[in-house]
């Protein structure tokens, strides 16, 4: 036994906190890291899919010969093939809900463009899409529905002719006495608000390699995916496949943003080729498939009605909501607008509330979770409510927030939607912003600006949200996380997260939390993710619980371990009380140590081991939270309209963000930045939109407008901390955070500047066209 | 059918025999492999298949195989040093935490060098209007323009 026992000189200095580079950059920034595309296999096969170009209509016929006939191709397979795979899953369990059969190739009708119908196999990718494009198919046109409100209308197509209403769900949720509220109301203003279909865009499209070995009847699966088990666990099912023989590889992901929190057709669909021909096969997405068959997000039209005294006092609000489901349910399509509910308190303080959700089929690619999931569409609606109620009392935007916002010593606070807020300090955050911005000045300089005829607007958004998903009972398939911590015998770490990390940074983050907490350098650290086959069971990566989350549960496996290292530690040091601290296990008493590493390769070799305890140095746990967390901020943009064109020009843009504790500051500000992006990009220029006949006319990058850097302002960002109570980190979460703070400000802003004209509420995207229209005196 | 090429990507000669609608991505990927080139939409508006072809950023998606015939190609595989040293712009994007899911990298990368071989020293404005041709959906550009900036301090 290689004891030494003089106590360690090198101490390690402390990690958490700090803004370091990220441990996953090198493979990436040489072009050395492996995405589902670069996976090369043995004899591997491409399968392209021939899909609808009609958004609805009957299937007359298929005629595959001409496809089959040309050399190369291996196999060609329609609906009629597929017999014994299961349906697309839902996770969704509201009352009533009307589930239509989504399967994975279509039967004898298609739904909406893009809807696939056939797959083509071939030895190589180029003759795969010419095989695809020998595919003939005869439709017979129906009439389409694309608008959720006119698929609500009386004697609207119906998208399924069992339910020819086109609703697939309504959904109460009422909170407090809201006839009391509105009966008590010195005023009430209404508006109806839309939060447009966004197309998330990860810069990697989705794609697979599925690699069935008959022999052993088992399936490696590369899928750039946020949920690797649950993927497994739901694919499994729908393949009718052993889990144990199922190994599900999200190699290096390219982004999701919720639009790879899903199960998908192409998924099972490749694994079920992979089966039938007995060899690997790959199927990449087109851009244009991505748009047209990857989830949309948002998709509302939302009646609002806020009650309130004269004095600016919120006192309730009711909301009718019309989601947009599109034809089929994706894994929480559902699920979506119900967060929205939750949500619609903001951070304000009124105990009433009434809420209906109607999901509505039309003839479109189903939305689910794109980042935020709900919450954004709930702040947009409060935040622009607020600020609408203020022009209607005459009252400052900061100060009628000022009134209404939760207290500090209000908190936990109980909302009147069953949440229960964990902390915060919402008027602190917000002053710091106010102060940051020189908000009393800048409204001095808008009157000098307005004097001078010029439009110059200043927008306010107090948000809050719902992170760190979340408690089981609130969430379809467990909401847990869970951690492995190993220590190999040579002393060095493995941690294996549950999570699935594909750009937010844990292999860093994590590493930091580790080599504190063990006192190990963090070069001797590796973090491991996504691979069914390594890593424990795991719920995945969304709704801010990375560090929340997964990160809690990683800090209570690496307190386990420490038990373990200080048991084996003291047998070894043969003490009865040992202190553990700096990677080094100490006997108070002598003075004598040992190192955690020597501690560790001896409970390999089995020399000492205590009574009651097994060899080997490694911990696994599984953590459930009680609760969410709730992280806020303030965002205030100011912007400057030109009359003459209908262009927005952001001059400023502060974000004060409360995340609780923060792990890797370095790796906040990029998740901030990157959540503000998006969030402009629905407020300013971004729109899924169908026309009448279903055909998707944003389908490209040529005709959706993605921010690009020349049009993203300077994003001023800073922090007020407080920690959250729900985990042991403080940490409460930060993924969607600047999502959801960024939209409102910049349409109140908007909104602000055009106020003089009269305008009082515009809807997304707040396009030049638009603008132009409102500065001209026509009609937006 | 098929056309011989001869061409040099990352300093290395290659002849192959292709197809001529072989786009120069799939050449580079999966003739040559090198699949540091990323597809991200397959008509040159998000820039993540940037690479240089005789000096000049390009988007592979859109250029065949044939058309690189006798040309000297740059991909990210060819910017570190031979010893791994790495090429200033990478350091950069590392140091600035300018990547996140790291899919754009590459082309964000390839993009960054050529904005700075045509402008030593340029402004945020000019670095925001040299990477307009490219898309990111992560960072919100703004670690990307910091990195630029210090790349073009450390002289590239």
């Amino acid at each position: 036994m290689s004891t030494t026992f003089a106590p360690s000189t090198t101490k390690l200095e402390k990690l958490v906190g700090k803004r370091l580079r990220r441990r996953e950059d090198p493979r990436l920034i040489t072009g050395t890291a492996t995405y589902v595309e670069d996976v090369k296999l043995p004899d591997m096969h491409h399968a392209v899919i021939v899909r609808s170009p009609h958004g609805a209509a009957d299937i007359r016929s298929i005629d595959i010969s001409k496809a089959k006939a040309l050399p190369g191709v291996v196999a060609v397979f329609t609906g009629a093939d597929i017999v014994g795979v299961g349906t697309v899953p839902c996770g969704a369990s509201l009352p009533g809900l009307r589930r239509p059969d989504h399967h994975i190739l279509a039967q004898d009708r298609v739904y909406l463009v893009g809807h696939p119908v056939a797959v083509v196999v071939a030895t190589d990718r180029y003759i795969a899409a010419d095989g695809a494009d020998l595919v003939e198919v005869e439709y017979d046109i129906k009439q389409a529905v694309t608008d959720p409100e006119k698929a609500l209308a009386p004697g609207a197509p119906a998208v399924h002719s069992q339910w020819p209403d086109n609703v697939a769900f309504t959904f109460h949720q009422n909170g407090g006495d809201i006839d009391a509220a509105f009966a008590e109301a010195e005023v009430v203003v209404k508006q109806r608000i839309t939060s447009q279909r966004l197309v998330p865009n990860a810069m990697e499209t989705r794609g697979v390699v599925a690699d069935w070995k008959t022999n052993d009847r088992s399936l490696t699966l590369y899928t750039s995916t946020q949920i690797p088990h649950l993927a497994r666990t739901l694919l499994a099912g729908m393949l009718g496949i052993e889990e144990n023989r199922f190994r599900l590889i999200a190699p290096e992901v390219g982004g999701g943003f919720g639009s790879k929190l899903n199960v998908y057709s192409e998924e099972a669909l490749t694994a079920w080729v992979s089966m039938k021909i007995g060899k690997p096969v790959k199927w990449i997405e087109s851009r244009r498939e991505n748009f047209m068959v990857t989830i949309h997000g948002r998709g509302h039209v939302d009646y609002f009605e806020i009650a309130a005294k004269r004095d600016g006092t919120i006192l309730g609000l009711k909301l009718k909501l019309i989601q947009d489901l599109g034809a089929f349910h994706q894994l929480l399509t559902p699920v979506i607008p119900t967060l929205s509910v939750l949500m619609m308190p903001g951070l304000y303080n009124f105990r009433n509330i009434q809420a209906e959700v109607v999901g509505t089929f039309t003839n479109c690619v189903p939305t689910d979770a794109y980042r935020g999931a709900g919450r954004p569409e709930a702040t947009h609606g409060i935040e622009r409510m607020v600020d609408i109620l203020a022009a209607e009392l005459g009252m400052d935007p900061a100060e009628i927030r000022f009134k209404n916002f939760v207290r500090p010593d209000q908190f936990p606070f109980p909302t009147a939607t069953g949440l229960n807020y964990d902390s915060g300090d919402y008027a602190n955050t917000f002053q710091k912003a106010l102060d940051t911005i020189d908000y009393h000045g800048l409204r001095k300089q808008q009157a000098e600006a307005r004097a001078a005829g010029r439009l110059m607007g200043i927008g306010i958004s107090t948000y809050g949200e719902i992170c760190a998903m979340g408690p089981s009972v609130a969430t379809p398939a467990g909401g847990w996380e869970s951690a492995t911590v190993k220590f190999e015998p040579s002393g060095k770490v493995t941690v294996l997260t549950g999570t699935s990390p594909h750009g937010q940074g844990q292999e860093t983050s994590f590493a930091q939390l580790t080599a504190d907490e063990l006192g190990v350098p963090i070069d001797d650290i590796v973090v491991l993710h996504g691979d069914t086959s390594i890593v424990q069971y795991g719920i995945g990566t969304f709704g801010s619980r990375n560090t929340a989350v997964g990160g809690a549960a990683l800090f209570y496996a690496l307190q386990e371990i420490k038990e373990k290292l200080k048991k084996f530690g003291a047998a070894m040091l043969k003490a009865e009380e040992v202190e553990l601290g700096d990677g080094v296990c100490l006997n108070p008493k002598t003075g004598e140590s040992v190192t955690v590493q020597e501690i560790a390769g001896a409970a390999y070799r089995g020399v000492v081991i205590p009574p009651g305890m097994d060899p080997g140095m490694v911990v696994t746990k599984f953590w459930e939270p009680a609760n969410f967390t709730y992280p806020f901020g303030a965002h205030i943009i100011v912007s400057e309209v030109d009359a003459e064109t209908g262009d927005i020009e952001i001059k400023r843009y502060v974000a004060v963000d409360d995340i609780g504790n923060q792990l890797n500051p370095l790796l906040v500000d990029g998740q901030l930045h990157g959540g503000a992006a998006q969030g402009l990009g629905q407020a300013l220029w971004e729109q899924g939109v169908y026309d009448d006949n279903g055909q998707l006319v944003t389908g490209e990058f040529m005709d959706y407008t993605m921010p690009r850097a020349r049009m993203m302002p300077w994003i001023e960002s800073s922090h007020t901390c407080t920690p959250s109570p729900v985990n042991p980190l403080g940490a409460k979460g930060v993924g969607e955070a600047g999502t959801i703070g960024s939209t409102p400000a910049m349409v109140n802003s908007v909104v602000d500047a055009l106020s003089p004209l009269g305008v009082r509420h515009i809807d997304m995207p707040l396009t030049p066209e638009k603008i132009w229209k409102l500065t001209n005196g026509r009609n937006a | 059918m098929n056309r011989t090429i001869n061409l040099s990507v990352n300093g290395k000669r290659h002849t192959h025999q292709v197809e001529p609608r072989l786009l120069l991505i799939h050449y580079l990927r999966e003739v040559v492999g090198l699949t540091g080139t990323h597809m991200g939409c397959e008509t040159s508006l998000c820039g993540a298949c940037t690479v240089e072809v005789n000096g000049k950023a390009v988007k592979s998606c859109t250029m065949f195989a044939v058309q690189a015939d006798g040309a000297d190609v740059v991909t990210v595989e060819g910017l570190a040093g031979p010893d791994g040293k790495l090429h200033p712009v990478q350091e950069a994007f590392w140091n600035e935490h300018a990547l996140q899911c790291g899919f754009c990298t590459p082309g964000m990368i390839m993009v960054s060098k050529q904005i700075l071989e045509r402008n030593p020293d340029p402004t945020d404005r000019e670095i925001r209007e040299g990477l307009d041709g490219n898309l990111c959906r992560c960072t919100g550009y703004q670690h990307i323009v910091n990195a630029v900036r210090t790349a073009a301090k450390a002289g590239v």
